[in-house]
């Protein structure tokens, strides 16, 4: 057995714990990702996130798991799954999983972790927080400024903080508009289900209708197909919320709220692959374009260049600090 | 002979059928697994190994069948009455509050104490919440059924606003309590099983399994081995007799239904106390409405209802794998195949029963 001189022994150490982190660096990451109980098909934000994905597979060829919940003891379960098959980008979608990101992420200080709509303070854990207040605040300026009636409506999915600071930025932006504006705020209800009842989104919507509503506003996911349905029929206007739903019924849907889930999931994935990944807080708003108000060939007609530069203005008054929106806390 | 062969097919039908039924929700959804282009066999391998291949996932098998022993005893126990009792998600998720109240407020209690009150606040709130349909079916005469499905909903309405509004922890997006002091963490069966050389690896299996297992040879012997449980069982059976009996329906009702809505509120032990450790939205997941099924197929008796519920939570667990570890097999997919299973064990259950007895039993 050869002996080597103390000083080359702890070389030969260096260069090994070198090679190593050499190793690990060329190493290419494997993401995964963990949709809310929603589904990855929700319409809404977990499909969102799901584009996002596609788009990151698309473009790198690297498969992405993934993995969607069906209770609560799933969580850290399959986030240790996702660990032991070699996955070290972890993006976990909804403020439900906060709790078990941070778990995992202690226990697993070398993986990456990105929450959605949370916030986790720890180094290796991404919080990605959307102000979804100042996109619902554009929309309700937009409503107050097309209605006839001076009432403008809400539908919520579940009655969770999150819709509530949906519904509070829309009447505070219709406020600013007119101040004498009704604004008749629902929430479909309080199990998971009222994001997927679409047919009580119609009847809620007709409802409101019934009232004198002529815009209506949902943040309820797929129970909002039922609320822009019902505004279709009735001649009157929706507003589509999470993606892009100006095309779900083109000339009925005023705008949408848009809050770019996949951007925040595609970026994420993409820094970890070019090692520019960071942890820690992130709070996206209408200065980077994460959340904002939809503006297609579709609601061209609806959104007149008046509105238009309505919206701009208070877009970049927001930005600016000029108009504080409130928000639900 | 024959009479002898048909005197032993009478005595293993309680075990053939179950076991030939899910034989055949398996057949099925093995067809479809292989009509979407999958390999049906390494499905079920992948089920059967996430289930029962490893310690760990052992340790999550036994976790979930310890939601569905206390919500199919709980179920079962009214059946016994004659009470359709579809209440127990509410009932659970209500029982979830009392235990949590126990692991917020009163963890700084020595910790036997505390997992003993927790026990107690379960079964009170659980029961409370189904007294009200109970003492309107009993005395108002308005069906049970209704009543419990509509408390399900004011209790989730009820939970919901205390979870947005009052239990919050502040300055965070989701609606969860804070954590319970740690003297409200029933104790982890992992010492217990490493005897047995099972390493339960990172499940959450703890101490409920053992209060559950408890509680259903309790039932067992309540239910069978004293005068209460005979009377219990007569009001069910036949209220007519009960009465001419001395033996009043109405009280055994509400009895009935108190008992099962405790039964159903210690659900809050294995989720709260047991894994989560902070009162969560939805906590229960649809572990009531499993534990009909799971009452179904354990023919309501509180052995079989063990075993039952060791299926449903194999097939939560097995279910979960076989959703990541075959991605084309979607989450929609296993929920197929648990339906599957509790279409032919639960509804289909007469299925197989007349043609075996026409075979087994010539004589008849």
């Amino acid at each position: 057995m050869v002996t080597l001189p103390r000083f080359l022994n702890s070389f030969v150490f260096i260069v090994f714990v070198f090679a190593l982190a050499l190793a690990a660096k060329a190493d290419a990451i494997k993401p995964g990702i963990i949709y809310d109980m929603g589904g990855k098909y929700d319409h809404s934000f977990n499909q969102s996130a799901a584009e996002g994905v596609d788009r990151f597979v698309k473009e790198t060829g690297i498969t992405c798991h993934e993995f969607e919940l069906s209770n609560d003891a799933q969580r850290t379960q399959f986030m240790r799954q996702l660990i032991r098959h070699g996955v070290n980008i972890i993006a976990a979608i909804g403020f439900n999983q906060a709790s078990a990101v941070e778990e995992m992420a202690r226990e697993f200080p070398l993986v990456k972790f990105v929450i959605v709509d949370g916030t986790v303070n720890l180094p290796n854990v991404e919080s990605v927080n959307y102000k979804e207040q100042q996109s619902s605040y554009l929309c309700g300026m937009a409503a107050a400024l097309v209605s006839k009636t001076h009432k403008v409506g809400f539908v919520g999915g579940m009655d969770i903080p999150l819709i509530r600071k949906f519904a509070m930025g829309y009447t505070a932006g219709a406020k600013l508009i007119d101040p004498s504006i009704k604004v008749i705020v629902n929430m479909t209800g309080t199990t998971p289900s009222a994001w997927n009842d679409p047919i009580r989104g119609g009847e809620l919507a007709k409802s409101q209708f019934g009232q004198g509503v002529d815009v209506v506003f949902h943040a309820a996911g797929s129970t909002g197909l039922g609320v822009m349905q019902a505004a279709k029929d009735a001649g009157l206007l929706s507003i589509g919320c999470d993606k892009n739903q100006d095309s779900v019924h083109p000339g009925s849907v005023l705008t949408s709220a848009v809050k770019r889930v996949d951007v925040a999931v595609y970026s994420a994935f993409m820094d970890a692959k070019n090692n520019t990944w960071k942890g820690g807080p992130k709070q996206l708003g209408l200065e980077c374009d994460a959340v904002g108000y939809s503006l297609d060939q579709y609601n061209r007609l609806l959104i007149t260049p008046a509105i238009e530069a309505r919206l701009n203005q208070a877009k970049a008054d927001i930005i600016s600090g000029k108009i504080s929106v409130p928000e639900y806390k | 002979m024959s009479q002898s062969r048909s005197a032993l097919y009478l005595r293993l039908e309680p075990f053939l059928l179950p076991v030939l039924n899910l034989g055949l929700a398996l057949l099925v959804s093995g067809l479809i697994i292989f009509s979407i282009g999958e390999n049906p066999l390494k499905a079920l391998q992948v089920i059967f190994q996430g289930s029962f291949g490893s310690g760990e996932g052992l340790g999550y098998t036994l976790f979930y069948s310890t939601n569905y022993i206390f919500t199919g005893l709980a179920v079962a126990v009214a059946y016994h009455a004659g009470l359709f009792n579809i209440g127990c998600e509410g009932q659970a998720y209500v029982g979830g509050l009392g235990v949590s109240f126990v692991g917020l407020y009163l963890g700084g209690l020595p910790a036997w104490c505390v997992i003993i009150l927790g026990i107690l606040a379960g079964a009170l709130f659980g029961a409370a919440w189904a007294y009200v349909p109970a003492w309107l079916q009993a005395r108002k005469g308005s069906h049970i059924v209704i009543t419990t499905i509509m408390f399900n909903f004011i209790g989730s309405a009820l939970m919901t606003w205390l979870l947005v509004v009052v239990l919050i922890k502040p300055g965070q997006q989701a609606p969860e309590s804070r954590e319970f002091s740690n003297h409200a963490f029933l104790p982890s069966l992992k010492g217990l099983f490493s005897y047995a050389g099972i390493n339960l690896g990172q499940s959450p299996l703890n101490l409920a399994l053992l209060i559950s297992l408890t509680a259903a040879v309790a039932i067992w012997f309540l239910l069978w081995r004293t005068r209460f449980g005979y009377q219990l069982r007569v009001a069910g059976t036949s209220p007519a007799a009960a009465r001419y009996a001395g033996i009043s329906p109405e009280n055994f009702m509400l009895k009935a239904m108190l008992l099962s809505g405790a039964l159903a509120g210690c659900l809050g032990l294995n989720e709260l106390m047991g894994s989560q450790h902070r009162l969560t939205l939805d906590f229960p997941a649809g572990a009531g409405f499993i534990g009909i099924a799971v009452a179904l197929m354990g023919r309501n008796n509180p052995i079989g209802i063990c075993f039952s519920a060791l299926l449903f939570g194999a097939l939560v667990q097995g279910g979960g794998e076989l959703a990541f570890e075959m991605p084309h097999i979607s989450h929609a997919l296993v929920i197929v195949i648990q339906g599957l299973v509790i279409l032919f064990c639960g509804a289909l259950d007469q299925l197989l029963k007349k043609p075996l007895r026409r075979i087994f039993t010539t004589t008849v």
